[in-house]
C-alpha cells in the first residue's frame, strides 16, 4: 500500500512537471509547477511517515491543522473583503493595476471566505464530529491528509488564478477546468474518508450532524461537477468553454450557486450547530425528532429554490414561480432548525451570561433565523423587483455569512482549540467577549448600511419624472451610495479587527498561555428547579 | 425519449415518489416507538469530549 501510494504520487509529480514545461500559458505553467511541488512534498512526507502511521485513538492532528488553516484563511478573506469595500467607497484604491482591480479581488474575497475559511472550518469540524459521534478513528490512513493539503492547493490555485486573470466567470465557481478537476478528486477522497469512518462506527445510530455533513459533501460534489462541465481549448492551457449555453447556463449556474448557499453554507454549518451547541450548552438538542424533520425538509426544498435568482429574465415564468414558491416554503425548515438550536439552551439560559463562546453560537443561530426570513422575502417576485441587483442583496448575504456562518465557525473554533491542544480553557474569555461585541457591531453597521443603500438604489432606479423619463442617471445612483459604502467599510474593519483578536487569542491558547482573569462561575441550578 | 417524456414522468411519478418519501420520513420521525431511540441518539455528542 505504501509503495502504491508513492507510485501514484510519483506519477502525479512527473505528469505535472511535464505539464509545467509544456504549458501553453504562464498561469498553467505556474499551477502545474505548484502541483508538482505538492506531489514531491507528499512523497517526502509519505517516506518519513513510513511504518509510523499512528492508528490509535482519534486522528486529532488534522483537526489542529484545520483550526490553524481556518483562522488564517478567515483573516485573509475578511481582509480582502475590507479592501474591496474600500475600493467601492474610494475607487482610487484600485491603483489602476490589473492585479489589484476590484473585478479580480472580488472573487478572491468570495472564494477566500466561502471556500478557504468556510471550507476549512467544515473539513475541520466534520473530521472532529464524525470521529466523536461515531467513536471511530478517521478512516483511510493518510487519505484525510491528502484531502486537507489537496484542498489548500485548490485554494492557492484558485486565488492566484483570479489575481492573474484566469477565471471562467461563473459566480462562486470561477476556477478554471483543471482546478475544478483537482477539487473533484480531493472531494471524492473526502466523501470516501467520511463514508468509511461512518462505516467503522461503534455507535449504532448515525448522529444527525453527520447527516448534514453527508448531505453537504454529496450535494456539493453534484453541483460542482454539473455546473463546471466545460471543454478546455487545449489540455495544456487554462482556457475552457462551458457546455451550457443561454438560459440553461444561467439556470445551471444559479441552481449551483443557490445550493452552494443551501448545502455548503447552510447544511454544513447546521451540522456544526447540531454538534457544538449541545456540546457547549452541555445538554442534548431540544428535539431530535425536529432535527430529522429539519434535515429532510431542508434537503427536499432547497434544491428547487435556485430560479429565484432569475426573476424577470428569459427563464420560463413557471420556473420563476417554482423557485419563489420553494424559497417561501423554506421558511418552515429554517425556522424549525433555528428553534431547535435556540431551545437547546432551555433551562441553561444563564450560560449565556458566563460563556461568551456559547453566546456567539446563539447569536449565530439568531442570525440564521433572521437571514432565512429575509431570503424568502426577497425571493417573492414583487419584492425582488425592488431588491434585485441592489446592495440589499449584498447586505442579506453578509447577514447570513458574517452573522450565521462566521459566528458559528468562531464558536466552533473557540470550542475546539483548547480541547485539541489539551488546554484547560481558552487563553482569555474577556477577549472572546471583545471579539463578540466588535464583530456584532461591525455586522450591524454593515447590514444596516446595505439595507438603506439597497432600498435607496432600488427606488432611484425605478423613479420616473412626470414625462415618463427615468428620474436619475446611473451615475447619480452611484454617487448616492458613497456614504453607505464608507459605513459598510467601517463595519468590515470592525469585523477584521475582531478576527485578529480571535487569531491572537487562539494562538496564545495553542501556546498554552492562560490570561489571569476572573473566570465566571456558572450558576448552580436552583434547588428543586426542573432540569 | 424526449424532453416531454422526461418532464411528464418527473411531474407525475417523480412528484408522487418524492412526496411519499417525505411523508414516510415524517412518520418515522414522529412514530411513538422511536422515542427512546431518538432520546439515546440525542445524547451522543455528550459522551465524548
Amino acid at each position: 500500500m505504501h509503495i502504491l501510494s508513492v507510485l501514484i504520487m510519483a506519477l502525479g509529480a512527473v505528469l505535472t512537471a511535464l505539464l509545467a514545461f509544456q504549458a501553453s500559458d504562464g498561469v498553467m505553467s505556474f499551477h502545474a509547477a505548484l502541483m508538482a511541488l505538492f506531489f514531491l512534498v507528499a512523497i517526502v512526507l509519505l517516506h518519513r511517515r513510513r511504518g509510523n502511521l499512528n492508528t490509535d485513538g482519534y486522528e486529532d492532528g488534522i483537526i489542529r491543522a484545520g483550526a490553524i488553516a481556518s483562522t488564517f484563511w478567515g483573516v485573509v478573506g475578511f481582509l480582502v473583503g475590507l479592501v474591496i469595500a474600500l475600493q467601492l467607497a474610494f475607487p482610487v484604491l484600485n491603483f489602476d493595476l490589473p492585479w489589484t482591480n476590484f473585478g479580480r479581488l472580488r472573487p478572491l474575497h468570495t472564494s477566500a471566505v466561502i471556500f478557504a475559511f468556510g471550507g476549512n472550518v467544515l473539513l475541520m469540524t466534520s473530521f472532529h464530529v464524525v470521529q466523536r459521534t461515531c467513536q471511530a478513528r478517521l478512516a483511510g490512513g493518510w487519505a484525510p491528509w491528502f484531502v486537507f493539503w489537496g484542498y489548500q492547493l485548490f485554494i492557492v490555485m484558485a486565488a492566484t488564478g483570479y489575481v492573474l486573470g484566469v477565471t471562467q466567470s461563473k459566480e462562486y465557481a470561477e476556477p478554471e477546468w483543471y482546478v475544478d478537476l483537482w477539487l473533484t478528486l480531493v472531494w471524492v477522497v473526502y466523501l470516501l474518508v467520511f463514508l468509511a469512518t461512518l462505516w467503522k462506527r461503534k455507535e449504532p445510530h448515525i448522529y444527525v450532524a453527520n447527516w448534514f455533513y453527508l448531505a453537504f459533501i454529496v450535494t456539493v460534489a453534484m453541483l460542482h461537477i454539473i455546473n463546471n462541465l466545460a471543454i478546455p481549448v487545449s489540455w495544456t492551457g487554462t482556457r475552457s468553454y462551458g457546455v451550457w449555453a443561454g438560459v440553461q447556463d444561467a439556470l445551471t449556474q444559479w441552481w449551483y450557486a443557490h445550493n452552494a448557499v443551501g448545502f455548503f453554507l447552510t447544511a454544513g454549518f447546521l451540522a456544526i450547530m447540531y454538534y457544538y451547541v449541545p456540546k457547549r450548552a452541555e445538554r442534548p438538542v431540544y428535539s431530535y425528532r425536529l432535527s430529522i424533520v429539519h434535515f429532510w425538509s431542508l434537503i427536499f426544498l432547497y434544491i428547487w429554490a435556485g430560479p429565484h435568482h432569475l426573476h424577470y429574465t428569459a427563464l420560463p415564468e413557471w420556473s420563476q414561480t417554482l423557485g419563489m414558491t420553494f424559497s417561501v416554503m423554506l421558511w418552515m425548515p429554517s425556522w424549525g432548525g433555528m428553534i431547535n438550536g435556540l431551545m437547546t439552551l432551555s433551562g441553561a439560559w444563564d450560560k449565556l451570561r458566563t460563556d461568551p463562546v456559547l453566546r456567539m453560537m446563539v447569536v449565530s443561530v439568531a442570525f440564521y433565523g433572521m437571514s432565512t426570513f429575509e431570503g424568502p422575502l426577497m425571493s417573492i417576485k414583487a419584492v425582488n423587483a425592488l431588491s434585485h441587483y441592489t446592495d440589499w442583496t449584498i447586505g442579506h448575504v453578509h447577514s447570513g455569512a458574517l452573522g450565521w456562518v462566521a459566528f458559528v465557525s468562531f464558536g466552533a473554533l473557540y470550542h475546539v482549540v483548547p480541547i485539541m491542544w489539551g488546554r484547560q480553557r481558552l487563553y482569555s474569555l474577556v477577549l472572546v467577549n471583545v471579539h463578540f461585541w466588535i464583530a456584532t457591531l461591525g455586522i450591524v453597521l454593515y447590514i444596516a448600511a446595505m439595507w438603506v443603500s439597497g432600498i435607496l438604489q432600488g427606488l432611484m432606479w425605478r423613479a420616473y419624472d412626470h414625462l415618463g423619463f427615468l428620474e436619475y442617471s446611473f451615475a447619480e445612483t452611484v454617487e448616492a451610495m458613497h456614504p453607505f459604502y464608507v459605513i459598510r467599510a467601517l463595519g468590515g474593519l470592525l469585523f477584521v479587527i475582531g478576527s485578529l483578536v480571535m487569531a491572537y487569542n487562539l494562538w496564545r491558547t495553542m501556546r498554552g498561555d492562560l490570561r489571569a482573569e476572573a473566570v465566571p462561575v456558572p450558576l448552580a441550578p436552583a434547588v428543586g428547579a426542573a432540569s | 425519449m424526449t424532453y416531454q417524456d422526461v418532464s411528464q414522468f418527473a411531474q407525475t411519478y417523480g412528484l408522487i415518489y418524492l412526496f411519499l418519501l417525505f411523508i414516510g420520513m415524517v412518520i418515522y420521525a414522529v412514530w411513538p416507538g422511536n422515542k427512546k431511540r431518538f432520546k439515546d441518539a440525542s445524547e451522543i455528542p455528550l459522551r465524548e469530549d
